[in-house]
């Protein structure tokens, strides 16, 4: 039985008033190498189904990975007696209603398998051969995923999305493992990893790094490479539900009541939106929600999204509103969505660094976790490469530190905006592929210490 | 001990299982284990008064790992036939052939006898044993007691519950049936001052553990630390906010557990030692050629790796590879004397055996090296809290944990914690805020001056440590005494975000 014919099977099951089944599969494929040697590959092939009953308002959700159709009606009945007992749900609304049976619906999931690094596996033995031949190690990871998911609801509602997400990274070092440097994208076929390409680019900066440069903590001019960029975003990305701030507990909370919607938090030009058809960046163009928080509700499942402006020219337009709080607030309802487009078309980094008379060029950041909810203070590393520029030139590799720092105080503090480009967050591209960021150059970014690791 | 859930063994793995390695075997693989996992798991969310989310999930997968022409090879499905089994086995192969040329050398794996058994973890209430209803409705009782108090304006409480079941069966002879529960639960606490904006959180220090249901009714006090909390949030809210510089810490287990799993736990993993996870989780300080002469920490400092401790985390008879549960040193008396191993790094760097650190999230993961139970040991000197307290004239006394984070060689890092008291001439003197630690690992280990003795001996740990690529998680549990260490440097947290 197909997932689409299971999800229909289950509504047909139902005996509660509404009810929401949604289905995924999971294709996957991975390579990893370290020291100049492959490591742990693998492929995986994974289902599951989530099955959510509404009685009386009040919601039972159970989710399995193994649902043979015979199976399906001890989930469903499980589902349902999982609402007794159970206070009413306080984000509960009406569920969206169908509207007919959209034409890809009955598409089968995309699959992958070992075969899509067929290009890639021999380019990458021939790396490794390079590498030995140099005298330099290398290490890295090649995943490819294709999700497809399915999406069906009591109220008629039909709905399905299938993404390829691709994540390559490639990190080099020096055989004493005391200069290191990083590359990483986005891809969704493999076919446009230019691993001679990204070699140049790591082979420039382990030469940029063979002259080394001790400086002490501080704050510093900083360009920070578009993937530092992505990590600090996404952790204000992901600080903005909008009902925490309006119970002001959040850096978006506005003293005395209410939100920071319209107030200037960063310098013109800044500007942050997410949408589900941006050119390359494709996700999902409605809501898949799994469980109910302050970021999501179940009862939006299926709610079709568009373009969401989150800060335009630097004043706070949106923050992520569920249709529950939104009708307790009267705003509107903004879902979240799994891209980030912080639009420019400024300078390269290359251009950056030549009009730099001193700073730091940050090119990864690393082990970012909050340390203030309030201010949204964030701790983390520099890491793969801090180069000091003088005069438009990068004299050397500097040692690591670890920064504290707001993203709000990083958008706040910008001076120069570059160009936006795909970019994969070091730390949380694990999490969240897609992200167009420029690089940026921001005054007096905190290196509260210094870091011994390399 | 409890017998293993019926309806886990009413799974068709041993069916599955030959038919998968009888397929290596005719493939000509040199190694071939099978590994069906089925986890049951529940989130529990309350957010004041009300329920926000209850999800109950059941994953089930199996995965075969072979080497095949020197290289490994991984693969994994969710069909239950030995036709699916055999196809899975073939992935396997597949890959294998495919990425052996990448290999520079080929695989070989440390000797270990082959065993047949059967292990159920200690557990009192199978937590899915017990309704839903009862579950959602002492959470909500907690959150309650919390607001009416009437000094706090928001509380969270979230709760994970998980029963994992495991079916290992390899070519060496080894066929092993594991049963492990495991459930954590927290409740934060916000205050709002609503003129300024400011606002403070406090956590309760309820730590995870291998137990059942009867943790959160015989275990850890809910209901006390609802009563208490509501205040002690009020006190810290018009707390001083700390002077940074160097302070004596006196550091409770509920948060020098994390910095345990930080700058030992993860320091001490082979793999990350030897550079396999360079590019990723990171590498370590402690590499190999430090064995035995590295000066950890304070003389007396004694720390082991487990994977046998009643109620851990990351106990297991048995782990991921057929290597049966061992207790070992990582340091003791205060010098680096050993490592995670799994079965691969053990032969190639000359151990001998595996001390059975390999573990995979799931049926349809890879299974890594992954860390056992690290703790520190407590003293043979019976001394409690009054004794380390007393012995400080200005210091800080670190309670809860909160924001952690470390550099990819484990060196430099920063923890900040959920209480932070005073203390003043040997005495608590009121809270302060805005309090974070930082220091180098050796440095910090190096001033530990007293560990507490048995009785202040607590065990912490988290259930997602995560680690690799494809990420996955772990659970693992860290004991420690109470413990002082001399002057540590104290940051002041709203100082270090000021623009």
């Amino acid at each position: 039985m197909d997932l689409q014919d299971t999800l229909e099977r289950v509504l047909k099951l139902s005996t509660a008033d509404d009810c929401i089944a949604i289905g995924w599969h999971h294709s996957s494929a991975n390579l990893r190498w370290a020291l100049n040697t492959s490591t742990t590959n693998g492929v995986t092939e994974a289902q599951q189904l989530l099955v959510i009953s509404i009685i009386e308002g009040r919601v039972g959700s159970v989710s399995r990975s193994y649902f043979p159709e015979e199976t399906l009606e001890s989930l469903v009945r499980e589902s349902e007696a999982a609402c007794e007992g159970k206070p009413p749900a306080e984000d509960l609304m009406p569920l969206l209603q169908g509207d007919g049976v959209p034409q890809e619906w009955r598409q089968a999931p995309e699959q992958t398998g070992i075969g899509v690094f067929g290009k890639l596996a021999p380019d990458l033995a021939a790396a490794f051969g390079r590498a030995g031949e140099e005298g330099y190690l290398l290490f890295g990871y090649a995943e490819h995923v294709q999700s497809t998911v399915y999406l069906a609801t009591s109220t008629g509602l039909r709905r399905r999305h299938s993404g390829a997400e691709g994540k390559f990274q490639i990190n080099a070092k020096t055989p004493d493992f005391k200069s290191s440097t990083w590359a990483g994208q986005v891809t969704a076929t493999f076919e446009d990893v230019d691993i001679e390409a990204l070699e140049d680019r790591l082979r420039q900066r382990l030469e940029w790094s063979k002259e080394q440069v001790s400086l002490p903590a501080g704050r510093y001019e900083v360009l920070l490479e578009p993937s530092c960029v992505a990590d600090m975003a996404l952790e204000a990305y992901w600080s903005t539900a909008a009902r925490d701030a309006d119970e002001g507990r959040s850096v978006f909370s506005k003293p005395g009541g209410g939100n920071r919607v319209g107030e200037t938090i960063a310098p013109d030009g800044i500007t942050f939106y997410s949408d589900p058809k941006e050119p390359g960046f494709e996700v999902a163009p409605f809501t898949v929600a799994t469980s109910s928080s302050s970021y999501s509700s179940i009862f939006d499942n299926g709610l079709p999204t568009g373009r969401i402006d989150w800060i335009t020219d630097g004043v706070l337009t949106g923050l992520i509103t569920t249709r529950h709080w939104a009708k307790v607030s009267g705003a509107e309802p903004k879902p979240f969505i799994d891209n980030l487009i912080f639009p420019s078309d400024g300078p390269g980094l290359e251009e950056m660094i030549a009009s730099t008379r001193r700073g730091l060029l940050v090119t990864c950041l690393w082990y970012i976790r909050e340390v203030d909810p309030q201010t949204l203070l964030l701790t983390g590393l520099t890491r793969d490469g801090v180069f000091l520029i003088e005069d438009g030139r990068v004299k050397g590799a500097v040692n690591n530190f670890r920064f504290n720092m707001s993203p709000l105080d990083m958008l706040a503090q910008t001076l120069e905006i570059g160009q936006s480009q795909s970019t994969l967050a070091r730390e949380l591209g694990d999490y969240f592929t897609f992200a167009k960021m420029p690089p940026l150059r921001v005054r007096d970014f905190h290196m509260s210490s210094v870091s011994e690791s390399v | 001990m409890r017998p293993i859930d019926p309806s886990f063994l009413d799974l068709p793995f041993r069916r599955l299982g030959e038919a998968a390695l009888s397929r290596a075997r005719d493939l000509g693989a040199t190694y071939a284990d099978f590994r069906f996992e089925r986890d049951r798991a529940q989130g529990i969310s309350v957010r004041d008064t009300s329920l926000e989310s209850m999800v109950t999930s059941e994953t089930l997968a199996y995965s075969v790992r072979v080497i095949f022409r020197g290289a490994w090879g991984f693969a994994s499905s969710v069909t239950l036939t030995p036709d699916a089994a055999v196809a899975t086995t073939d992935a396997a192969a597949e890959v294998a052939a495919t990425l052996a040329s990448l290999n520079s050398e080929p695989v070989e794996l440390a000797a270990e006898p082959a065993y047949q058994d059967t292990y159920v973890s200690g557990f009192e209430v199978d937590p899915f044993s017990v309704p839903d209803e009862e579950k959602v409705a002492f959470l909500l009782a907690v959150n309650e007691k919390v607001l009416a108090s009437r000094k706090v304006d928001h509380v969270d409480f979230g709760a994970s519950l998980v029963l994992e079941n495991k079916y290992f069966a390899s070519q060496e002879g080894t066929e092993t049936t594991q049963q492990r529960v495991r459930v954590q639960g927290e409740f934060d606490a916000t205050k709002i001052d609503h003129a300024n904006g400011a606002f403070e959180t406090m956590r309760s220090c309820a730590l995870p553990r291998g137990r059942g249901w009867e943790h959160f009714t015989a275990g850890f006090d809910y209901l006390a630390a609802a009563e208490e909390i509501p205040g002690l949030l009020e006190e810290k809210m018009s707390a001083p906010s700390v002077e940074p510089g160097r302070y004596d810490l006196v550091i409770h287990p509920s948060n020098l557990w994390l910095t345990i799993h930080e700058s030992i736990g993860h320091a001490t993993e082979l793999d990350r030692a030897l550079g396999y996870e360079a590019a990723y989780a990171g590498t370590s300080f402690a590499t190999l050629d430090k064995l035995n002469s590295l000066r950890y920490g304070a003389p007396f400092m004694h720390v082991t790796g487990d994977r046998t401790v009643e109620h851990g985390l990351a106990t297991v008879a048995y782990d991921d590879e057929g290597v049966a549960g061992q207790s070992w040193d990582l340091i003791k008396d205060g010098i680096l004397t050993g490592y995670q191993l799994n079965r691969q790094m053990a032969l190639k760097e000359g151990f001998g055996r595996s001390n059975g650190c390999a573990f995979a999230e799931s049926g349809s993961h890879v299974p890594l090296q992954r860390m056992p139970n690290v703790s520190l040991q407590p003293g043979a000197k019976d001394l409690d809290l009054d004794d380390l307290i007393g012995g400080v004239e200005n210091g800080i006394y670190v309670i809860g944990d909160r924001s952690w984070s470390i550099d990819m060689q484990r060196y430099n890092f920063q923890f900040t914690g959920q209480q932070f008291w005073r203390i003043r001439n040997g005495r608590l003197d009121g809270q302060l805020k805005d309090v974070a630690y930082q220091a180098t690992t050796t440095d910090f280990w190096n001033s530990m001056e007293a560990v507490g003795g048995p009785a202040t001996y607590v065990l912490g740990g988290a259930f997602n440590c995560g680690k690799g690529q494809p990420g996955q998680i772990a659970p693992v549990s860290h004991g420690a005494p109470i413990a002082l260490f001399r002057q540590v440097n104290v940051l002041n947290t709203a100082q270090e975000g000021a623009q």
